[in-house]
């Protein structure tokens, strides 16, 4: 805001955020150069900063190289999902915590905000091994009931029950553990609180059902609130770096930003910076789009996931 | 806690829409927790044939351990880097642009897309940029300074390397909430101070960066959580925690002890201390937003 006339301090400003945008855009005004040069020119000492005319044959190279379609497409189900199911899950959860009133009320909303203190970074051996057997809880219960011998004895010989189901590199195992979301529940929760209590009166006399009043009513509303997470949880799925790392060994199953890794040259290698620039470009490009694209929602949801 | 005046009163259905929730919670989050805790309180052989109960053992043998020492400050000397660096670029950045009326959409469109690139992907652009033999900074640095810059042997060059990659991608966050933070601000307190003649710059030290504090601290902790946790993807893309364990900080340690070295005890202990430290920090946030609440209420 200008309060007084200062053409001094007005020239600094528009120079020094020229400055900025300049600096903080230049990595990737580098990788963009680097993308579109043939190898002899990448690895030149120090690299030209005029654009060459190699970027399709750069980026087709990079893509059969390290399998970008694969990768790109498990990227993309991963971060649906996840955004999907984040949000499907936390509507229900704030409807049902805001809507209706019952004894454990407080207490699962509890639960499910101190997930918050419980990344994924501070549990990472027992998550993996609770993805690697689902039923391992179970096992002790089974084994502890002493089951085995009640199935023996019925089949008449022994039996062991080996109770298994693992996630390991499979969609479920990449997106099921992340759409449990303490922001995404609290943000809804926010937002019901202050839907006039008038609505759900009148629906209620209108002899809506609760699910009515849920699909007609207060989904409609949230438009708004969906489209800021949908944003900023769709960002959050693809970058996603640790999880998939754990749960994934097939190389089918690996997620681009993961894969990406193997575009790097190591010091063996030719140095093909030039292909992992592509590589690197290909693999920001979806979720940059929809920053930009979205932008309006997105600032709006980051900003209120403050509060 | 709140309620609705007016709610529903089936309760099948109600505990039926948390389910869900509930679930994934205690599968993925509360018992994979719940385990952590009490395998760091055991010993372990690498095949998991024989467990012990030690007490505090892991825990003590932890904080004997030099190599764990070392990765604690590595992990401060990390994050408070990036939080200096990136909030100073951040808060810099959101007073030109909220100074520059006619342009801060622009700015904020061209300053907001490092948001969207994953941390790996941040870390593999700016070891490009620092590479040794390739990278346009490195050779700049040893024509101009004759600075024999190796990020890949030396140890503070290689976290630079990663103090830089990891403030590159928080800087467009913090700058959204400053820039928020500084169109809240009202006009009128500016203008009154202007027309008692208080300098640009007095107004900002004095009006602006005072009503700013709750943001700055927010961004803090978003900051210092980020750097904790998430930069994860740039040092295991990038530098592996090397060279020789220089930027080999917590996250990255609990995940080789125990991925890889499969020392069940030990990282499940530096889990816990992991966890212990986010918890006081979420603790802290929401004692610092109830009294900011008892401000201005």
């Amino acid at each position: 805001m200008m309060v007084e006339k200062t053409p001094a301090l007005d020239t600094f400003t528009y120079g020094a955020l020229i400055f900025g945008i300049a600096l903080v855009g230049f990595p990737i005004f580098y990788a963009i150069i680097a993308a579109t040069l043939p190898i002899e020119e990448v690895s030149r000492v120090p690299m030209p900063l005029i654009p060459g005319d190699q970027l399709f044959h750069n980026i087709r190279e990079a893509w059969s190289r390290g399998d970008l379609g694969t990768q790109l497409f498990n990227s993309f189900i991963m971060a649906s999902g996840i955004t999907f199911g984040k949000i499907i899950v936390s509507l229900f959860g704030a409807f049902s915590i805001v809507y209706f009133d019952y004894r454990l009320r407080t207490f699962v909303f509890a639960t499910v905000f101190c997930t918050l203190m419980l990344p994924v970074e501070v549990r990472i051996l027992p998550t993996y091994e609770m993805a690697a057997n689902l039923f391992g809880p179970l096992q002790g219960v089974w084994d502890a009931l002493g089951l085995n011998g009640l199935v023996s004895w019925f089949a008449g010989h022994d039996i062991q029950v080996k109770l298994e189901f693992s996630l390991l590199d499979s969609y479920a195992g990449l997106i099921l553990p992340l759409t449990a979301s303490a922001t995404c529940t609290f943000l809804f929760r926010q937002f019901f609180l202050t839907i006039p209590e008038e609505l759900c009166e009148a629906a209620k006399m209108d002899g809506a059902s609760p699910m009515t009043f849920f699909w007609r009513i207060l989904l409609p509303l949230s438009k708004t609130n969906i489209a800021a997470l949908v944003v900023i949880e769709f960002v959050y799925g693809w970058n996603q770096y640790l999880w998939p790392l754990l749960i994934t060994t097939d190389s089918k199953m690996t997620t681009a930003v993961i894969g990406l890794k193997h575009l790097l040259p190591s010091p063996e290698d030719p140095p093909d910076w030039h292909i992992a620039m592509a590589g690197a470009l290909i693999v920001v490009l979806p979720p940059v789009l929809v920053v930009l694209f979205m932008q309006r929602w997105f600032v709006k949801g980051l900003v209120e996931r403050e509060k | 806690m709140i309620k609705k005046r007016s709610y529903f009163k089936t309760r099948t259905l109600a505990y039926f829409l948390i389910l869900p929730q509930i679930l994934i919670t205690l599968t993925f989050f509360y018992w994979p927790a719940a385990q952590g805790l009490l395998s760091s309180f055991q010993l372990s052989d690498p095949f998991g044939l024989h467990t012990r109960f030690v007490w505090f053992d892991n825990y003590i043998s932890l904080f004997k351990d030099p190599l764990y020492l070392k990765s604690i400050v590595t992990t401060l000397v990390f994050s408070s880097s990036v939080a200096a660096v990136s909030i100073c670029c951040g808060l810099f950045l959101a007073t030109m642009a909220n100074r520059a009326l006619r342009m801060t959409t622009v700015t904020r469109t061209l300053l907001i897309w490092p948001y969207a690139i994953a941390p790996a992907i941040s870390g593999v652009l700016w070891l490009f940029l620092l590479h040794p033999s390739y990278g346009v900074v490195a050779i700049a640095l040893e024509n101009w300074f004759g600075l024999d810059w190796d990020p890949l042997l030396e140890s503070s060059h290689a976290m630079v390397l990663i103090v830089l990659a990891s403030s590159w991608k928080n800087i467009s966050y913090n700058f959204v909430f400053f820039l928020a933070g500084l169109q809240a601000v009202p006009h009128s307190l500016i203008e009154a101070a202007a027309m008692d003649g208080a300098s640009p710059f007095r107004r900002f030290w004095t009006i602006t960066f005072p009503l700013l504090s709750p943001t700055m601290f927010f961004v803090t902790v978003m900051t210092i959580i980020f750097s904790f946790f998430e930069s994860f993807g740039i040092i295991h893309t990038v530098t592996q925690g090397g060279p020789g364990g220089s930027t080999n900080i917590l996250v990255y340690k609990v995940y080789q002890d125990g991925f890889i070295g499969l020392n069940l005890g030990s990282s499940s202990a530096q889990s816990v201390v992991l966890m212990s430290l986010i918890i006081l920090i979420t603790v802290l946030q929401f004692k610092y937003v109830e009294r900011k609440v008892q401000y201005t209420g």
